[in-house]
């Protein structure tokens, strides 16, 4: 297993080292998230359900204001999030090709990956069906005392989702150390925002619940990282809060979606926004690292993708009979089968 | 006679049926501009506009209940749910409301809306996107159920759940939107509510409906291979049931299996077996077979997903031991 392989740090970034770190991990996720398109490409992916978070790399500005301990639920469109959080590439792209070496071993694939040991409690394919899983993990924590936070990642698509209000509404009644991460990428599938909202401000609505609300610009990773820090110190202190990441979806909704309700000019537009080309530009600019430097860690990471993706290629399928496991506990009886049912039946 | 694809007689169902009745609406996520997730309302935002073709945001409990209500005042509404698995978001205002607003408000207030929605397996969709939850429709009075399993009825059977009286969940397979085969716009197979004979024989009866129709056919014929001849009835509708065909195929056959996508454990299949059983209970030569999906969640993984329903093979198997006690590799 391939854990993230650290860059050699340059003089040159000696003294500050987290903006290029988030770089670096912004880089890792496109790295993966292209390595995914090409395991579709290649028939090697379980289905097309694939949602990439191409272009909301930006997100690692929250993800890095979380700490060890800290739990989280994400939308469909999680890889980034959870490879933010320290996921292991190549079982993640197992999981997508529905290997047996995968996070869910193969049975939940790229909408369902999870990882109790990272804090990841579940990707989900129902919009807004983890929100309230965060509210559920604030209790426990607040009870146990332990200053942990459990962060709801999800899209713009989800602040039209009732649950939501139900959620911030107890987070913010019960003083939860809870944060809610909106990803706006602008769509929900073919719906542009304000063809699902007659009201955008979506932090306006956190603030009132009675949380902290704060709405960021995705493009640029250091200004949502400042906000996020904010945002969490509250939420350790029982002041749940909201955060919007502002950012452009700069792929089809799925695999097989081609955005034909989007114009070639709105895409080259949104595609300007992107929070790694504006990372790497300030890093240079404040002399926090080279040129070579940063192409040396882009190397990296498309080294560590690609051998990731070869690795997951290369896993085996889970064996039939692992389909009736983890339906209940492991120490209790697994459902019968069908043919074994049948067999009893007619072997009577 | 044309021959068209499933998905295309759906769309051609709700177009003709638009045009010709003005109080049809369709609401849902994604149903104009991109013209539905599975291309099933493609082009019907250009033809009848935005006031009657209306892209919702994604908050379905109130997608359903809007139609409740457009429904109780002189509107016909075609609710469209993405995915059958979000039903759970929405039974509240299926079950609670549209199936029971007729009979608790003393038969007053009637809710005739049709509930657009699709399931199954086939596209390592995984737990949450590959159900088939029809049972939970079944298990509520006051909700009519249609599942197509052919291009003809596709298109009649939805024409026929837009002018029913009363709530009709509409399900669609996604397995079956690419399926070509003849449609006659003249004339349904059959009437809304009856099942109907797709292959007859006299050895065997297989009960199904909606994508398994087409498994049962296969293995029809691979059983008719070996000299059994199976009886396929597609029931189409389960709510209303039509119990006469198959009954009347049981009392010759005195051999029955039920074949369902959906889970084997308080599903549909059960439903029917125990109907069968009840009614046909002196004809019957050997138990009824219930073939239906293993009870538990859809895997994602392809190879785990396929073997997680029934399959043709499966059927002719279970066929051939029931008739002549040729025991299949998995039951030795
Ligand atoms: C409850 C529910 N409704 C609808 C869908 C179908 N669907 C999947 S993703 C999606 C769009 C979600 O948009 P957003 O929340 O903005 O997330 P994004 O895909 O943009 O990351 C829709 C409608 C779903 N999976 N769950
Ligand atoms: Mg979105």
């Amino acid at each position: 297993m391939t854990g993230p392989e650290t860059a050699a740090a340059p003089d040159a970034v000696a003294r500050n080292t987290a903006p290029l770190e988030r770089y670096r991990i912004m880089r890792r996720i496109r790295s993966f998230e292209e390595r995914v398109g090409e395991m579709f490409l290649r028939g090697e992916s379980a289905g097309s359900m694939l949602h990439l978070s191409i272009g909301e790399e930006g997100v690692v500005g929250v993800t890095d204001a979380m700490q060890e301990g800290d739990s989280f639920t994400t939308h469909h469109r999680g890889h980034g999030v959870f490879l933010a959080r320290g996921a292991d590439p190549a079982r993640m792209l197992a999981e997508i090709g529905g290997r047996e070496s995968g996070y869910c071993r193969g049975k939940g694939g790229s909408m369902h990956i999870a990882d109790r040991a990272l804090g990841h409690l579940g990707a989900n394919a129902i919009v807004g069906g983890g929100i309230p899983h965060v509210v559920g993990a604030g209790l426990s924590y607040r009870n146990q005392g332990a200053g942990q936070v459990s962060v709801a990642f999800f899209g713009d698509g989800a602040m039209q989702q009732g649950i939501l209000y139900e959620a911030m509404n107890m987070a913010a009644l019960w003083r939860l150390p809870v944060v809610f991460c909106c990803i706006n990428n602008q769509y929900g599938m073919g719906t542009r925002i304000d063809r699902a909202s007659a009201s955008v401000d979506f932090a306006a609505r956190a603030a009132a619940f009675g949380l902290a609300g704060i709405s960021t610009d995705g493009a640029d990773v250091e200004v949502v990282h400042a906000a996020a820090q904010d945002i969490f110190a509250g939420a350790r202190a029982g002041r749940p809060g909201f955060i919007e990441v502002s950012a452009y979806r700069f792929h089809g909704h799925a695999r097989m979606d081609k955005s034909p309700y989007r114009t070639p000019e709105e895409e080259a537009e949104g595609r300007r926004r992107d929070p790694i080309a504006n990372a790497r530009a300030r890093l240079m600019a404040e002399g926090l690292a080279d040129e070579a430097a940063l192409d040396r860690l882009d190397a990296e990471a498309t080294a560590e993708m690609d051998r990731a993706l070869e690795s997951a290629v290369q896993a085996t399928m889970p064996p039939l009979h692992a389909m009736f496991e983890d339906v209940y506990d492991p120490e209790t009886p697994a459902p019968e089968p069908l043919r074994r049912r049948l067999a009893r039946i007619l072997n009577a | 006679m044309t021959e068209t694809t499933y998905r295309e007689a759906l769309r051609s169902a709700l177009e003709d049926a638009m045009a010709s009745d003005p109080t049809i609406l369709l609401i849902g996520e994604e149903v104009g501009v991109y013209g539905g997730a599975y291309g099933v309302t493609k082009g019907l935002l250009d033809r009848f506009g935005p006031e009657r073709v209306i892209d919702a945001p994604i908050s379905e409990p109130a997608i359903v209940g809007a139609a409740v209500g457009a429904a109780m005042t002189g509107s016909r509404p075609v609710a469209e749910l993405m995915y059958v698995d979000f039903a759970g978001l929405v039974m509240d205002q299926l079950g609670n409301q549209a199936a029971k607003s007729r009979y608790m408000f003393g038969g007053q207030i009637a809710v005739p809306m049709v509930l657009r929605t699709q399931g199954g397996t086939g596209r390592s969709a995984a737990a949450q996107h590959s159900q088939s939850l029809e049972g939970w429709f079944l298990h509520t009075p006051g909700l009519r159920l249609a599942m197509p399993a052919t291009v003809n009825d596709a298109y009649h059977l939805l024409r026929a759940a837009l002018v029913q009286p009363d709530p009709v969940v509409f399900i669609e397979h996604k397995g079956l939107y690419t399926l070509k085969g003849p449609l006659d716009r003249d004339r349904p197979d059959a009437d809304w509510g009856r099942a109907l004979v797709r292959r007859p024989g006299r050895d065997l009866t297989i009960v199904t409906y909606s994508r398994m129709l087409h498994e049962s056919l296969a293995a029809a014929e691979a059983l008719a291979a070996q000299g059994i001849e199976a009886e396929v009835i597609d029931l189409r509708c389960l709510n209303p049931l039509d119990e006469a065909v198959p009954v009347a195929s049981l009392r010759r056959t005195g051999r029955a299996m039920v074949v369902s996508e959906g889970v084997m454990t308080g599903g549909v299949a059960a439903e029917l077996s125990a109907r069968l059983q009840e009614l046909c209970f002196d004809q019957l030569e050997e138990p009824i077979l219930r073939i239906a999906g293993e009870d538990i969640p859809i895997p994602v993984s392809p190879d785990l997903e396929r073997a997680a329903i029934p399959s043709a093979g499966l059927i002719a198997e279970a066929g051939l031991h029931l008739m002549r006690r040729e025991v299949a590799a998995w039951a030795r």
